[in-house]
């Protein structure tokens, strides 16, 4: 590993860490942080293990809950039951385009693209990566302040169930793919923040150029 | 002028103070290291007070109601969460009710037991640290604003099938998460760590 001089150094180079809760720069010889005595770590501890252990467990909650219905429906006598996507699709028929496209994106595009993103930035650790390091940075930022909004089909089911409750007229009830789908948010929110955007920097940048003179 | 390091990538950097309004960009990697925010004691107080009230209130009283042919319900913010008590769901009640109250009015009630003290003139708590650590640490799981994203998309779902009624609940959680968004945007953490540190 080639420690990157051009900018300046790091806390760690430096001999002191940072601490990952209130910012605070202290000597790395600390156990806690003198002020919000928080454990003082240079880097998130196994890091990339805890990522891909979160990132298993969110995608294995992921599959029931597009298999599971959502929520079940009973109008007049009548029996439904929507997943996920059959949620969307019913929002469509009765046109309502725009709810559908929030629950579209809330709930298949942005989980979709959590897997995808967390995946992309554990392996360019692993491996050189073609991305520069302030595009994955960007990506990291923007992965864990849009994952948590997934919830949104949860709460709605919530709500649903909660207030149609009309004895036989109609009834809303959450079916088992809420928790399935809850969980896998909680997961991949919990692998993004496992994540540590630093070990992004520790390395140089991929020497692409330099490898294809040599 | 004060030694920080960036969150996203360790560089070290000296950051002379800000005048108000300005932020400091990291040299490498361009995130926000800090915004020269001043805290307003008065203010981020009175905000953090009116979101803990607000919402204890709002857990009382109706949050949405309706009625078709006759037939009327209503719901409570606690009744909500209850939904998913029966059969395997039974976990997401308690997921839900902390997401949507139980953790926007805890980081609320920090703010006020750590700077309540020095506004009024008394010594910071000694756990006043520790527990601005914790609020820092939950805010992600914090979730009133995308609860009233799912309220509107309910809504739209309803509104055609029967009469919606909205309840008192309804407004105060309104008013509480415009609150807490607004507090997220005008209070710097640097700024009340810095406060708490000149306190102790």
């Amino acid at each position: 590993m080639v420690p990157d001089r051009r900018y300046g150094v790091t806390a760690r180079e430096a001999g002191l860490v940072a601490c990952h809760r209130c910012e605070l720069v202290s000597e790395k010889d600390l156990q806690r942080c003198p002020r919000c005595n928080a454990r003082l770590r240079s880097r998130k501890p196994q890091s990339l293990q805890r990522v891909w252990a979160w990132w298993i467990a969110g995608f294995l909650a992921y599959i029931p809950a597009n298999l599971y219905p959502m929520l079940t429906t009973r109008q007049l006598g009548r029996e439904s039951a929507d997943t996920i996507i059959g949620g969307v699709i019913v929002l469509i028929e009765y046109g309502s385009v725009g709810i559908a496209l929030i629950i579209f994106v809330a709930s298949v595009v942005v989980p979709m693209s959590k897997f995808l993103v967390i995946a992309l930035l554990a392996l360019s650790i692993m491996r050189p990566s073609r991305l520069s390091q302030k595009a994955r940075i960007h990506l990291h930022e923007v992965i864990e302040f849009v994952g948590r909004w997934s919830m949104v089909d949860v709460f709605v089911v919530a709500l649903l169930a909660a207030l149609v409750q009309l004895g036989a007229a109609a009834e809303v009830n959450p079916g088992p793919a809420a928790i399935c789908f809850a969980l896998s948010v909680a997961f991949t929110m919990l692998s993004a923040q496992a994540f540590d955007p630093r070990l992004i920097w520790d390395t140089l940048p991929a020497k692409s150029k330099m490898e294809k003179q040599a | 002028m004060t030694l920080l390091a960036c969150p996203a990538c360790d560089l070290l950097h000296e950051v002379p103070d800000l005048a108000p309004g300005r932020r400091a960009r990291c040299r490498r990697c361009d995130t926000v290291i800090v915004s020269g925010q001043r805290v307003s004691l008065d203010r981020t107080l009175a905000m953090a007070v009116a979101v803990t009230v607000l919402i204890f209130f709002a857990l009382f009283f109706p949050f949405l109601s309706i009625s078709e042919l006759g037939l009327s319900n209503s719901a409570t913010l606690i009744e909500i969460a209850l939904v998913f008590m029966s059969g395997w769901t039974a976990p997401l009640t308690i997921a839900v009710a902390l997401t949507i109250v139980g953790i926007p009015f805890l980081r609320a009630a920090i703010l006020v037991y750590a700077l309540g003290p020095i506004r009024f003139g008394y010594p910071i708590p000694d756990k006043a640290a520790q527990a601005f650590r914790l609020s820092q640490a939950l805010r992600p799981w914090a979730m009133a604003e995308i609860f009233f994203l799912g309220s509107a998309v309910a809504l739209v779902k309803i509104i055609d099938l029967a009469h919606v009624g909205f309840g008192a609940a309804f407004w105060a959680f309104c008013a509480a998460t415009l609150i807490i968004a607004f507090e997220r945007n005008t209070t710097d953490s640097a700024a009340i760590w810095s406060l708490i540190d000149d306190m102790e």
